[in-house]
């Protein structure tokens, strides 16, 4: 069983949804990214998703576009992103990593060379925006052949025999998009994820993760009511942005949007 | 030219995922899939509906002016003293360029799947006119994303694409150009998927739309075809045409891969030379990736970080190349070569004088290296370059580098 695979399961038996916050590594600077990850563990995450930024990152909005180009500014490479989830492993190897990011990036790297540094230096998953599993024939088995989880997104567009077949090829969770849009847009409408995340419970026994448009306590609440789990994204790095000088401060103002929202899906446990 | 590529080769390309080769496919997030899907569908059906085809002939004939005059450059050709030099005038369709061939079609489509919000990318502003034109003519909400320095530098386009009744948004992010209008509007389809028909411009893009660019632009080579039979009752010997995504490049080679005798060159933007870096050349010197939902050649630093470019020309200002131009590189059927912004200029200068014909800045590369390749040839041989659009939009860019205010 992967980390990721064990760390669902155990919030799983014990009734407890999962807290899966989203940073951009090298945002603000690459030296703060690993102290971060620490904190949004303290501050009650699950599993961390890392992302990997790009000059072109046409599924995220402003917020995050604006993440990417300040770690590019500082040459952040997924070689040094990779280096950050070694670094963080020194002190916690109990909280899975998912990188995610886009493909080029990887292609760029060399697939086979990715795979093995991902998964020497800790990484558990990878959830590449851009690479639907009908163009991951050649890529997938690498990762799976190194226990590293392959994490596909579903989209309210994506019509019932694609879940099945993505849901095949995923492993870990699932990545369900709560809306048609871009990453850090406002209009998630919590009644049809609920329908739309009970579809898919019924297709497959993977857990699913909900994100785009969660914020605050409250839809994180409304949409773990429905779910395995939220990923909080855009509102995490809108928080960065905001606090860039003061590291320790930008670590406390993470904690206090963190901390009501993990205590909102512990309040829904039975 | 040693490769033959009969009916059979090519009529299966791109195959069932969009695969030319190791190039193009579908790499997009998932909430596209599905449009994707329906689209490739629909398009299929619609090739081979003799009703959709009829109108579509129709729309190029009498609303276009199709077909284009394939011109004999007779002062040209001697001014140059090589092979004969034809130009394929598609600088007089409507509009001003080849676009409006692929935004006929596409239109017609968007009508078909009941779709009333447009949107489309565009660098010189060629796309954005010839995609706010249909969108009047049909009634069509249109919405076209610029990079705010394109929008700087074609504003004569970008008036007229307001005339004609279109949102143009000046994009800010990046690095300002044709990728990042493409990026924001890729992230306008997601989030309006239901209701918008993205009408993409070149020969790049998620699977189909290399596809059906290519289908909608290839009546440029027919046309060359026939009309160099009828007018010299042989085939040309080179054909030459620029590349920034490669829409009239393909359009111009496609009728003519299976020619063997056929030559041909596809002309990059060399921008102030390859060796400085500075150029929008990725067949010339990128290397394959994946960026706007294909592979296909980029230029890229070695972290796989889309690379600025630069061109004098907006058209092709782009880090990509069409996944079926990636393709027949590495093949081996057609020649990928650059110029230098300054060549281009003077490319620009002499159609102009020995002529009477001003071509877009985009097209002067093709006619600067079209010259240079004619010289090289014997007198009895024909070469044909692709006029894709003429040149207004770009006097002012011409006065400026003359130091002139106009």
């Amino acid at each position: 069983m992967s980390r990721i695979q064990g760390v669902l399961k155990d919030l799983k038996d014990q009734g407890r949804k999962a807290l899966i916050p989203y940073i951009t590594a090298g945002d603000p600077h690459p030296d703060a990214t690993v102290g971060l990850m620490h904190s949004l563990v303290e501050a009650g995450a699950d599993i961390i998703e890392l992302g990997v930024p790009f000059s072109d990152p046409m599924a995220d909005g402003p917020v995050i576009q604006l993440a990417c180009e300040r770690a590019l500014k500082h040459g952040t490479s997924l070689r040094q992103v990779i280096g950050m989830v070694k670094e963080f492993r020194k002190e916690d190897d109990k909280t899975p990593v998912v990188l995610m990011g886009y493909l080029n990036p990887m292609e760029a790297m060399g697939y086979e060379a990715f795979a093995d540094a991902a998964a020497d230096a800790g990484v558990d998953g990878i959830l590449t925006v851009d690479l639907p599993p009908e163009e991951a024939d050649d890529v997938a088995p690498l990762f799976a052949r190194r226990k590293l989880d392959a994490i596909f997104l579903l989209a309210p567009t994506t019509i019932d025999e694609r879940i099945r077949a993505i849901a095949e090829h995923s492993s870990g969770y699932v990545y369900y998009v709560s809306f048609k849009g871009v990453t850090g847009a406002a209009k998630i409408n919590v009644d049809e994820v609920a329908a739309k995340v009970a579809h898919i419970h019924e297709m497959t026994a993977l857990p699913v993760g909900v994100g785009f448009g969660i914020r605050d306590a409250e839809t994180a609440a409304a949409v773990g009511r429905v779910s395995d789990g939220v990923i909080v994204g855009s509102v995490l790095v809108d928080t960065i942005a905001r606090n860039q000088a003061d590291t320790e401060e930008l670590k406390r103002a993470l904690t206090d949007l963190l901390h009501p929202m993990r205590e909102a899906l512990d309040s829904l446990a039975s | 030219m040693s490769v033959k590529l009969t009916e059979e080769m090519l009529s299966a390309l791109p195959d069932a995922r969009g695969h030319f080769g190791a190039y193009g496919g579908r790499f997009v997030s998932e909430t596209l899939m599905d449009s994707l899907m329906t689209l490739e569908k629909e398009y299929l059906q619609m090739k081979k509906d003799p009703e959709f085809q009829a109108k579509f002939d129709k729309d190029l004939a009498d609303y276009v002016g199709r077909p284009s005059p394939l011109y004999f450059a007779e002062r040209l050709t001697r001014e140059t003293g090589g092979a004969q030099i034809w130009l394929k005038r598609e600088d007089l369709n409507h509009t001003g360029a080849h676009k409006v061939n692929n935004t006929i079609g596409q239109a017609l489509l968007a009508s078909f799947l009941g779709k009333k919000r447009i949107i489309a990318e565009t660098g010189a502003g060629q796309h954005g006119v010839a995609t706010a034109t249909v969108c009047a003519r049909l009634g069509l909400e249109c919405h076209v994303f610029m990079g705010a320095e394109d929008v700087q530098r074609q504003s004569l386009n970008v008036y007229r694409m307001k005339l004609l009744g279109a949102q143009v948004h000046a994009v800010e992010s990046g690095t300002r150009t044709l990728k990042d209008a493409m990026n924001d509007a890729m992230r306008d389809w997601v989030s309006h998927v239901d209701d918008t028909f993205y009408i993409i411009g070149t020969v790049a893009g998620p699977h189909p739309y290399p596809l059906l660019v290519r289908d909608f632009q290839s009546v440029i080579g027919r046309e060359t075809r026939r009309q160099a039979l009828d007018k010299t009752g042989k085939l040309p010997d080179a054909l030459v045409a620029c590349v920034g995504g490669g829409s009239n490049a393909i359009g111009m080679f496609y009728p003519f891969l299976g020619d063997e005798t056929v030559e041909m060159y596809g002309v990059e933007a060399g921008g102030l030379g390859i060796e400085t870096g500075q150029h929008a050349a990725p067949l010339c010197a990128g290397r394959p990736g994946v960026l706007h939902g294909n592979r296909t050649y980029l230029m890229e630093d070695e972290n796989g970080q889309i690379a600025g470019t630069h061109s004098v020309s907006a058209g092709l200002d782009y880090p990509g190349v069409g996944p079926e131009h990636a393709w027949l590189k590495d093949i081996g059927r057609a020649n990928y070569v650059s110029v230098t912004d300054d060549e281009a200029l003077d490319g620009f200068r002499m159609l102009t004088r020995v002529e009477g014909i001003m071509p877009a800045l985009e097209t002067a590369h093709a006619v600067a290296y079209g010259v240079k390749k004619a010289a090289e040839m014997d007198k009895d041989q024909m070469l044909v370059i692709n006029i894709s659009g003429r040149g207004d939009k770009d006097i002012h860019t011409i006065a400026q580098l003359d130091g002139i205010e106009i």
